[in-house]
């Protein structure tokens, strides 16, 4: 719901000439809408709360703002008019966790009306009034990383949108614990250079804005002024003007870190030019100061962008799920599938090139090096195909089912069985130069690092092997390794996932435990290691992002299925698929969702990215080509 | 390339060993040295193996009536006893790769947590900084808090690894002062952040590699703020052993005018 004058309770309600008034309960709009009570009443304008009589069978309700333009000026009336169709058109491009959703704008009888979500909670002032003492840092913190995630957002549109009217009573702490920003009814396209007048609110509007300037730190300052009233409990409004400096934050609330009030006060300078330069560098800034320990609030963003938005660029049918990553090279797509085949596909177009049958369902992915693709199948064998033609050049038999993806180094191609073995295989011949027998059945892929190898077994070790096939050195978890491990040669480490639950950071050369990491359920998924950061799922539902170096938890984001899918990065965006039949695109550094896209069966499959487009496979049967 | 010509020559028992040099001096200045410091070193040779496991901390404590030397001491011994608990004894015992011991950072951390615990328990109203370097073989794992520092030399570079948690270091950050200002403001020794604050301290934990013939320095404020680090650089770079460059570099702090105590702890890794 969006009205400046949430708050303010009806004690007189505005002068209005003939059947000017505020609407009943019970009247219905557009044989629709049925008005239940007054949420807000301006000079300008009502906020209704309403219910959507299309959905007979439950109470759907909506907030409904009017616009009363009961001017006597034309001219003004006007100007008014066009106010709220700019509200309406700015909130309905809009797509973002923290803005209201809007169903719907009308006119009717002179009025016009927007229908929007109906957003249940309080506005910060209000719990503000309502509270004693201060807010924890923590918690204010969070919604300071948020906002600055729905401002950044904002600035990015093109050409960006200013919001103007930063302040506790236009943020709403809605019932899930996120915040919402309402009120956009002053939200303008910023035209660099060009003057408006003054419009915000004094107390949080910076000084530039009084000479009707507005851009991008305008609202950082707002924000500022917005933080600093939630932890001080100081009303700027009541206030000298742009005397925040003379009122440090911790001389009111000693709980407030240095660091933190540091943040606040240089977006509140007075220079537009001395703030942040961005939302987005502000934030950059906040997230370093999260305690680590403590799940990000407001992770689990529900509102995302309908699946209708981010339409596939082409999808391709197999006869069966798709269940490990598909490989690119050269501009074709190689995919696996448990219908026994492995498919070649151009790329941009999603054309089928070639397939090659195998006798088994193909549960790893493809291996692509120098011209030829290597599969491990059910049927116990390992494929080498001619990656242009799909033509077979040799096969590897082995004594168990093959569910590990071949890597490919050193002329050798290195597999795992179901017959307990790892396998180092010559490239060119086909032959086995060595295996080496573990405890039991190794369906993890092999990690290479600096002429080591490492991966897990269904017994539950990491092992250690070198190039020869000699066992460095083992790690014993609780159960069984099917994840792969990463080596990250920077840190010096290994990162593997295992079923007993918890995620290990162990020394690259020693075997030492360095870090581990406890999820709720069995870690199948296999981590993504990308600037000093880990990424991996768990059977708990959680995709989580730890600190590579210590294994501390930075984020998680909960999706409604297992995340046995191994994330990928790309260009500050993850990407994962769940057990719900999602997949999902999340921004890295705060762990909010960006889209999602529903399939039509669970997604066990891998994304890979390359130039802006992600592909994945779905247990529904399709390989997907999505705009990253 | 194939797999036997990449292979490594034959395995053969290779001692690699640490050596270390260590001197705190009172300065020239104060009556008392409130640092503390303590070294640790085990060397192993046998089952086809060569190991070495070193443990090395540097306090420097804070607070009057002789409490700051009290909490440097009781902050270094007691990360030293937890360690050697959580990671040393299980090592010797080859426990170490099993899923149910503590993890590295983990034990580092709760080392630290333990003498901060103590030291706000037992000493109150003191403080102390912690810079504690566990290393295992050619891996260092640092744990940090306060303005203490470890500095990595290695390949003529002087790489400073650990961050100072004081307010001008968090200011120069904020780009609200410049270094030179940092260098003379006049909170330049506050800390937001010391063992003994209890609730909620935050541990910096790094973890590198100390490379062969590499230096690692431990050492407290009265040393890199008496010392540029192209100074500190040179002594590294020429002294002839880890306990020449101690003693080199607290000559050279004391030349500075030795305004507070110096600590300096230098482990290089030798053979192998």
């Amino acid at each position: 719901m969006s009205l400046d004058t949430r708050q303010i309770q009806p004690t007189k309600p505005t002068p209005a000439g003939g059947g000017d008034g505020a609407l009943a309960p019970g009247r219905v709009l557009q044989n629709r809408y049925e008005i239940m009570g007054i949420l807000g009443l301006g000079g300008m304008s009502a906020v209704y709360q309403g219910r959507d009589r299309r959905f007979p069978g439950v109470m759907k309700l909506c907030a409904v703002k009017e616009m009363k333009s009961h001017s006597l000026d034309p001219q003004m009336r006007q100007i008014a008019v066009q106010n709220f169709e700019r509200e309406a058109n700015i909130l309905a491009t809009l797509s973002h966790p923290a803005i209201p959703k809007v169903y719907d704008y009308f006119s009717e009888e002179a009025r016009s009306y927007l229908v929007m979500e109906f957003i249940e909670g309080r506005d910060l002032e209000a719990v503000l009034s309502e509270m004693t003492g201060f807010l924890p840092q923590e918690q204010v913190l969070e919604w300071s990383i948020q906002l600055c995630d729905v401002l950044q957002f904002l600035h990015d549109r093109n050409p960006a949108i200013i919001f103007r009217d930063m302040k506790p009573s236009n943020i709403m702490l809605d019932k899930h614990g996120r915040l919402r920003l309402i009120d956009f009814g002053i939200a303008k396209n910023f035209q660099p250079g060009q003057k408006g007048t003054m419009i915000g609110t004094e107390g949080y509007s910076p000084p530039e804005q009084y000479r009707g300037i507005a851009d991008q730190r305008t609202d950082i300052y707002a924000l500022g002024a917005t933080l600093h009233h939630v932890l001080t409990r100081q009303d700027p409004r009541v206030e000298p003007p742009f005397s925040f400096h003379e009122r440090p934050i911790q001389s009111t609330n000693p709980a407030v870190t240095s660091e933190y009030a540091q943040i606040i006060m240089r977006a509140l300078e007075y220079e537009p030019d001395r703030r942040w330069p961005s939302a987005e560098e502000m934030q950059r800034v906040l997230i370093t100061l999260r305690p680590a320990s403590v799940a990000h609030y407001g992770a689990r963003a529900t509102a995302h962008i309908d699946s209708g938005e981010v339409q596939p660029l082409w999808t391709f049918a197999c006869e069966d799920e798709i269940r490990s990553a598909p490989i690119l090279s050269n501009g074709v797509l190689y995919v696996c599938s448990y219908d026994h085949n492995v498919y070649a596909l151009n790329s941009t177009t999603g054309k089928f090139l070639w397939k090659y049958a195998t006798d088994g369902g193909i549960a790893g992915s493809p291996c692509v090096v120098d011209d030829r693709v290597i599969i491990g199948s059910d049927d116990r064998v390992v494929y080498c195909v001619n990656a242009q033609t799909g033509r077979i050049a040799w096969t590897c038999p082995t004594q168990g089912r093959v569910r590990s993806s071949p890597r490919a180094q050193y002329g050798h191609v290195f597999f795992g069985s179901d017959d307990r073995r790892l396998y180092a295989v010559n490239l060119q011949s086909g032959r086995a130069s060595w295996k080496v027998e573990m405890d039991g059945p190794v369906r993890s892929s092999v990690a290479i690092g600096d002429d080591l190898l490492y991966f897990g077994d269904e017994a539950g070790s990491i092992y250690c092997v070198d190039i020869r096939g000699t066992i460095k050195w083992r790690y014993s978890t609780k159960r069984a390794v099917t994840s792969s491990p990463v080596y990250s040669k920077e840190l010096q480490l290994v990162v593997v996932g295992s079923q007993d639950g918890t995620v290990y950071g162990l020394d690259a050369q020693s075997g030492w435990v360095v870090w581990r990491f406890r999820t709720g359920k069995a870690v199948i998924s296999s981590p993504c290691v990308d600037e000093g950061m880990v990424y991996i799922g768990s059977a708990d539902t959680n995709l989580y992002a730890l600190e590579a170096k210590t294994g501390r938890q930075i984020w998680k984001y909960a999706t409604d299925g297992q995340v046995n899918s191994s994330p990928a990065a790309a260009n500050g965006v993850l990407y994962v698929g769940s057990v719900d039949g999602m997949v999902y695109s999340i921004d890295v550094k705060t762990g909010t969702l960006r889209w999602r896209v529903h399939t039509n069966g669970p997604v066990i499959s891998s994304p890979i990215i390359e130039e802006d487009v992600v592909f994945i496979g779905s247990n529904d049967r399709l390989v997907y080509a999505l705009p990253a | 390339m194939s797999v036997a010509e990449n292979s490594l020559s034959a395995s053969q028992s290779r001692v690699r060993q640490l050596q270390i040099g260590h001197v705190s001096d009172v300065g020239l200045v104060r009556s008392h040295n409130e640092d503390a410091s303590l070294v640790v070193e085990s060397v192993f040779e046998g089952d086809q193996a060569a190991e070495t496991v070193g443990l090395f901390v540097v306090a420097d404590g804070m607070g009057g009536h002789q409490a700051g030397e009290v909490a440097s001491a009781l902050a270094a011994r007691m990360v030293a006893g937890r360690l050697m608990q959580d990671v040393y004894i299980p090592y010797l015992r080859q426990v170490t790769h099993q899923a149910d011991q503590l993890p590295l950072t983990e034990a580092l951390q709760q080392a630290v947590e333990a003498a901060n615990q103590a030291v706000h328990d037992q000493v109150p109203g003191s403080g102390t900084t912690l810079t504690c370097a566990l290393v295992i073989n050619a891996r260092v794992y640092l744990a940090h808090v306060g303005d203490s520092r470890a500095y990595l030399y290695y390949n003529h570079e002087l790489k400073q690894l650990t961050r100072d948690h004081s307010y001008v270091d968090k200011l120069v950050e904020l780009g609200q002062i410049s270094l030179e200002a940092a260098a003379v403001h006049p909170q330049r020794n506050v800390l937001y952040r010391a063992v003994g604050q209890g609730d909620q301290l935050e541990i910096d934990i790094h973890l590198l590699d100390l490379p062969n013939s590499g230096r690692l320095l431990l050492c407290s404020d009265g040393l890199w703020g008496m010392l540029s680090d192209r100074i500190i650089q040179a002594v590294l770079a020429s002294a002839h052993s880890p306990q020449d460059a101690c003693q080199k570099l607290i000559a050279a702090a004391n030349e500075a005018g030795g305004r507070d105590n110096i600590t300096a702890v230098v482990i290089e890794r030798v053979g192998g």
